[in-house]
């Protein structure tokens, strides 16, 4: 900087032609050794890569900074509060939401989006189709745009039970009806990733049941799924691996049963609190022990199964009169993730 | 390229209004051919259209583009709501979701815009054909394919406003408010603009800038035909006044135009392009 201000005239041109020089020197050796980088990759199949991402929507920020990626065979769960930038956040990766800063790419990177897409099936929100077209003709449309031929579409009408109402237009079908047809079209070029944004949203009972049973049913074919819910006991039925955001930040990523404490936890009850408490310090695979209205809440280090402590516990002349083995449930973690308080729950 | 016209033939053909409206647009062309009905017989006096040289090559080119360039108004309605219904159906999400560029989605919007130019221009030539080979005066082949350039001027004005109308489409994203705008704009630039240059710098320094607004541009591609009938022609010569009116289709105004149309086009592009949806 200081040679630059003291250059003049011709010099300081040079000086720029020289830092320009040097600057794509850099991002081209840059770039080839990402190339490189790609080449070794690990066996694991990336489905998807997201790295940075932010969104602002004027001073907000919806998406802070993201990154994660996606690897073939996994389910996975995005969850978080409403208003988390879950639904931006697959905008943005579907191409219907522009990022601020950021990028993703989509199966290493080897397509264009939207060539990647269509090896994609998605649902977002509410199902989208021309209300005065029948459900074949609009499947028929899918079928055009993802650039597949038509015989999957009697298959996949079966699949989610609407084969009946084919020739019905779709702005007589139920909410539930609609996003059945929404997982049929999406399941039309049989996708690599199936992503699925709040399925069951506003469905009865019934209907997310049979929405369910679909994700069970096309989850143990082997499909990716990536599957958006504020909806906790959702995401923990299905998904093997969690990403957690809150304001648009991610808090946790990782597989499931990583996030839940990681070898659960004992309730014990005795006559003498004293001596099991004592006992239990001293014994090596505990670590934290609470003590609450003659509850023994003893946190485990290692894993260590309940025949063993209670065969252990008895040896040592400790008779139990309550013995459970838990593991925390996703939603004492989420909200611990996510700093809401507890108690509200507990009234 | 097929594959995108087939994507917005799926979604044309199967709904019923959108279907409607262009059978009728078509229909009513075809009513141009009832002009040749026209007859009054009120005593001495009796007047057939037909025969009175209205269907004469060349001028037939030229009455039946005019004619036919009025009724584009009318399909405009489907150009508007074929592309605000993609905003109010939330379609347009659910088709980029589905793996279509949003480069494809206004490509496929514009083909099938140039289709509709183009086989309007074809049935507005086979129709005036017929009908000129039916009532013209003269028939050599060397006359009736004199002054082509009136169907050429036609197709461009006709994608040239429906360009117009797909970029209202997109920016407005009600079929309308779309409407709406267009009429406001149609005022603007004959009333505002106009009046206003004139006003301020002259009326010569106002038709110089009106040549080159959208609208009149493409009204101006071409000219009226009325005053150019012999019968009306006669009528003014009796009158004493002198006509010297230039009625050809001219380059420039075809550049202008065409100009217009990529300006359209690429806005909407940009236009869908920055938002999120």
């Amino acid at each position: 900087m200081i040679i630059f201000k003291e250059a003049h005239g011709r010099k300081k041109i040079i000086i720029i032609i020289i830092i320009i020089i040097l600057y794509c020197n850099k991002t081209r050796s840059y770039s080839s050794s990402r190339h490189e980088e790609l080449k070794n990759k690990p066996i694991l199949e990336s489905i998807l890569t997201v790295n940075n991402l932010t969104k602002k929507f004027g001073f907000l920020a919806a998406v802070k900074d993201l990154s994660f990626s996606i690897e073939k065979g996994n389910v996975y769960g995005i969850l978080g509060p409403n208003g988390s930038g879950k639904s931006t956040t697959l905008g943005i990766i579907l191409n219907v939401v522009n990022q601020t800063s950021g990028d993703f790419s989509w199966f290493g990177g080897t397509t264009s989006t939207h060539n990647a897409l269509k090896k994609v099936g998605a649902i977002i929100e509410r199902p989208n189709f021309y209300p005065y077209m029948t459900a074949l003709q609009n499947l028929k449309l899918v079928c055009k745009i993802k650039d597949v031929g038509q015989d999957k579409i009697e298959e996949k009408l079966a699949l989610v039970g609407l084969q009946e109402r084919r020739n019905t237009k779709f702005s007589t079908f139920s909410l539930g009806m609609k996003q059945r047809l929404a997982i049929a079209s999406a399941l039309l070029n049989d996708p690599e990733i199936l992503i699925l944004d709040e399925p069951t949203n506003g469905l009865d009972p019934q209907g997310i049941h049979q929405i369910r049973e679909i994700i069970k049913k096309v989850a143990s074919s082997g499909t990716t799924i990536l599957l958006a819910s504020h909806l906790l006991d959702e995401v923990e039925k299905v998904c093997s691996h969690v990403i957690i955001l809150r304001k648009g930040e991610k808090l946790y990523s990782g597989k499931v049963e990583d996030m839940l404490a990681t070898h659960g936890f004992f309730e014990l009850k005795t006559a003498d609190l004293n001596a099991l408490v004592t006992l239990l310090n001293n014994h090596a695979s505990f670590g934290k022990i609470n003590q609450e209205n003659g509850l023994i809440t003893a946190f485990l280090k290692e894993e260590l199964d309940a025949l063993t402590l209670n065969q252990y516990l008895f040896e040592k002349g400790i008779v139990l009169s309550h013995l459970v083995k838990r593991k925390e449930s996703l939603e004492e973690q989420f909200l611990t993730l996510t700093n809401t308080p507890t108690t509200i729950n507990k009234i | 390229m097929f594959r995108l016209l087939q994507i917005e033939f799926i979604k044309l053909w199967n709904n019923t209004a959108g279907k409607l409206l262009i059978i009728s647009y078509f229909a009513l062309i075809l009513c141009m051919a009832l002009i040749a009905a026209i007859k009054f017989d009120i005593g001495p006096i009796e007047f057939h259209v037909a025969d009175q040289g209205v269907f004469n090559f060349p001028y037939i080119w030229h009455l039946n583009t005019w004619i036919a360039s009025g009724l584009k108004l009318f399909f405009a309605i489907v150009i508007v709501s074929m592309m605000a219904n993609e905003y109010s159906h939330k379609t347009l999400k659910q088709n980029l979701i589905d793996g279509l560029s949003k480069k494809e989605f206004i490509a496929s919007k514009f083909l099938t815009v140039f289709s509709f130019s183009l086989i309007s221009t074809l049935f507005v030539f086979i129709l005036s054909l017929v009908l000129g080979l039916c009532y013209s005066d003269f028939t050599e082949i060397s006359i009736i394919f004199s002054d082509l350039e009136y169907l050429l001027a036609y197709f461009v004005k006709l994608i040239g406003f429906f360009s117009f109308c797909l970029f209202l489409g997109v920016l407005v994203k009600r079929s309308a408010f779309a409407l709406g705008f267009l009429i406001l704009w149609f005022i603007m630039e004959n009333i505002a603009i106009r009046f206003l240059v004139w006003w301020l710098v002259g009326k010569e320094a106002s038709e110089n800038i009106m040549r080159f607004l959208p609208l009149e541009s493409m009204s101006n591609l071409i000219k009226e035909p009325i005053s150019r009938f012999k019968a009306v022609k006669s009528m003014v010569a009796q009158v004493g006044e002198v006509m010297n009116k230039d009625y050809a289709v001219h380059f420039s105004e075809l550049l202008i135009v065409g100009s217009w149309t990529g300006i359209f086009i690429y806005l909407s592009y940009a236009l869908l392009k920055r938002r999120d949806l």
